[in-house]
């Protein structure tokens, strides 16, 4: 058997001295996509940011492995570059650099010095993308994230992670704040990147984005960590029930993990 | 033969030979002689915020020895990058160590009687008509000790003369090159666009980086006529050695328009003034100018803009990077006098800090003596964001790389404006140069 792409061990993450996911576990096999469902503030994008080394976030416990190695010993550029890639929720502004000078930078900066990409190249295939994702030729000369709407960011999230063919991409909130047109063009996008070596966790709140993209493996986060595993049926419960049925069938009152232990 | 100029031992029969070897017409001499004099009496000056004592303007070679070039080709390569290419090229002043090496002015300019060369010639061929300017209306020899030394020690200079209602297309490029790392430039710089003239000028000052004590003051006046534009571009680049005294001034007539598009690159200590008058009604100008601070290098920039005449107006945005233990202040002064109706007066200063040790201020000062105006001010004071770099280097980029493009992009909003597609090279180049 070869090696997972992804393997989260007990994982426990702090931010400001306060624990928020709390002994989480999950393995991603090459090609699979998991879903990461749950209310708001039971630690899903707490987990997110915590595996791509968010500076604010702590890891006090626990192992991962991306692909054998230790992620966590990895700076977060070494952990892109070692193929594992966040679509953030909330991407930062960078005034002043464009979004193609930016990308091309990204893209060299997996590439030795003398190998970088061929510039026509690389506006052939930022081209292309951008057409998938419905994205108007002034993205590129735009200033990175600047001024764009929700929907421009996720979308542009969405560019980045095409153009840099990641081997594990994490999507935190893709779908929050899109309409449903702008989810499926983000859909037709991740879609687009289906291969048996690309892997894929999407956290999301809501079933609906899953209708776009089918995960293999759905699992519900409380109280900063798994609470429950299953396949695409999972979802389908949670969209009819609501989190209130799971909770009652667990036993739990409080699914946030803002209550003392 | 090399001299050494300590601190205030000058002597004045060194001046009388110096500028007698140069053949100096006599009102010229006399000016050396009176700035001498009062070098030994006035003060420092005392820029706002920033200590000066201990800095070295006065210790240096006023005259060294060096192999002169024979042409722009001999230039090494980390000084002909600066040289404009294509069509920003064929106008070109090259100054080593202050002396002239090269001259190449197109010959439709010479007919049209654009006058284009080093002071010293110009002092010789063009002798009244530099007196006309040379510290008149636009700078004077007596307002401090620094003024006072550098009319006394001039050894270098460009002179830019267009004559009426000539305007010129092609940008004329002066590049300032200092080998001896203990050397002394005192450069001045006129430049004279007469009325309903215009011209685009582009100056460099760079040193070759090696140990020593040098010094450079430079001082610029440029006269704007009635109806006339200067595009005044600089890409300004000594070494961590060169203690730099920058002062550049504009004189603006009747709807004249004066754009500065200023890189203040310098490695060394530095203390600017870019100041401006806008005396003729209707005289507009617009300052343009991004500076990066490394090391443990202090500077001070200051720009001044004072508006006499009626509906003039200014802008001004300054954008300043201060990197590792630099420590910079930035005073944007806008005055409107009183008389000065129906004017608007506007700054903008941002300084970034990329870290902990890095110092930067910005003061906006605005001064109203009138009070049918427009004026405004903003200016910021910030350190990099982590999160910006968080996202950056989320996408593979080394932190490094990361801080590399957020300068960049810091600098961007002022180098893309700037006017000169030349200098906007140079200068990202520079800026590459010292963000690599």
């Amino acid at each position: 058997m070869s090696t997972p792409t992804l393997k989260i061990e007990n994982l426990h993450v702090a931010i400001e001295g306060k624990e928020i996911v709390k002994g989480f576990n999950l393995e991603i096999n090459g090609g699979e996509i998991h879903a990461v469902m749950g209310p708001n503030g039971t630690g899903k994008s707490t987990l997110a940011s915590a595996l791509m080394g968010h500076p604010k976030y702590e890891i006090t416990e626990g192992t991962v492995l991306f692909e054998g190695q230790d992620l966590l010993e990895m700076e977060v550029d070494e952990r892109a570059r070692a193929g594992l890639f966040l679509a953030m929720q909330y991407p930062s502004e960078i005034s002043g650099v464009t979004n193609a000078d930016f990308l091309r930078t990204a893209i060299n900066a997996r590439r030795e010095e003398g190998d970088e990409i061929p510039l026509m190249k690389f506006i052939k295939t930022l081209d292309k993308k951008m057409e998938t994702l419905d994205m108007g030729e002034e993205f590129a000369q735009r200033y990175l994230n600047e001024g764009f709407s929700g929907g421009e960011k996720k979308r542009n999230e969405i560019l980045q992670l095409m153009m840099l063919e990641p081997k594990l991409a994490v999507l935190d909130e893709i779908d929050s704040g899109l309409d449903i047109d702008a989810l499926k063009v983000v859909a037709k996008g991740v879609n687009e990147m289906r291969s048996p070596h690309f892997g894929c966790l999407i956290i999301t709140h809501y079933q609906r984005m899953l209708n776009y993209i089918k995960p293999d493996k759905v699992h519900v986060m409380m109280q900063g960590r798994i609470v429950k595993s299953g396949g695409p049926e999972l979802a389908e419960r949670l969209e009819a029930e609501g989190y209130d049925g799971l909770k009652k069938e667990l036993g739990i009152e409080d699914e946030t993990v803002n209550q003392e232990a | 033969m090399a001299t050494e100029i300590q601190g205030a031992n000058y002597d004045a029969n060194y001046i009388a030979e110096f500028s007698k070897r140069r053949n100096e017409p006599e009102w010229f001499t006399d000016l050396r002689k009176k700035g001498l004099e009062l070098s030994e009496s006035l003060p420092m000056p005392q820029p706002e915020k920033t200590r000066i004592v201990g800095w070295n303007f006065t210790e240096f070679e006023h005259e060294v020895d060096y192999t002169p070039i024979t042409s722009p080709e001999d230039l090494p390569q980390h000084v002909s990058r600066l040289v404009g290419q294509g069509e920003q090229s064929g106008n070109l002043l090259v100054l080593q160590n202050g002396k002239n090496a090269y001259t190449q002015l197109s010959e439709d300019l010479k007919n049209k009687g654009v006058i284009f060369t080093d002071l010293e010639t110009a002092l010789r061929e063009h002798g009244d008509l530099v007196k006309k300017y040379y510290f008149t209306e636009a700078a004077d020899y007596d307002t401090d000790r620094l003024t006072a030394l550098h009319a006394a020690l001039v050894n270098s200079g460009v002179f830019l003369y267009v004559p009426k209602n000539v305007e010129v297309d092609v940008p004329l490029q002066a590049l300032s090159w200092q080998e001896n790392p203990n050397a002394g430039l005192i450069s001045h710089t006129i430049i004279v666009a007469d009325q309903g003239s215009s011209v685009t000028y582009v100056e460099n000052f760079l040193s070759d980086k090696k140990d020593g004590r040098a010094v450079a003051n430079i001082i610029a006046e440029i006269y704007v006529g009635d109806n006339a534009k200067v595009q005044f571009g600089a890409v300004d680049n000594l070494a961590k050695d060169v203690t730099a005294y920058v002062n550049r001034r504009g004189y603006v007539g009747r709807h004249g328009q004066l754009e500065w598009a200023l890189g203040q690159m310098n490695d060394g200590n530095t203390l600017s003034e870019t100041y401006t008058a806008l005396v003729g009604e209707g005289a507009v100008t617009n300052t343009k100018a991004v500076s990066i601070g490394n090391g443990e290098q202090k500077q001070n920039f200051t720009n001044h803009i004072k508006h006499f005449g009626k509906y003039t107006e200014s802008d001004m945005l300054i954008h300043g990077v201060q990197r590792e233990g630099a420590s910079a202040i930035f005073n944007g002064v806008t005055k409107i006098e009183h008389g000065a109706s129906k004017s608007d007066g506007e700054q903008t200063q941002r300084v970034l800090m990329l870290s902990s040790d890095a110092r930067g201020d910005a003061n906006p000062i605005l001064l109203i003596d009138e009070d049918d105006v427009v004026a405004g001010h903003a200016a910021s004071v910030g350190r990099i964001d982590p999160v910006q770099l968080y996202y950056l280097m989320s996408r593979g980029i080394s932190e490094h790389e990361a801080e590399r493009l957020v300068i960049h992009g810091f600098l961007e909003p002022v180098v893309s404006q700037l006017p000169v597609e030349g200098v906007k090279q140079q200068l990202v180049e520079v800026i590459e140069g010292k963000v690599k």
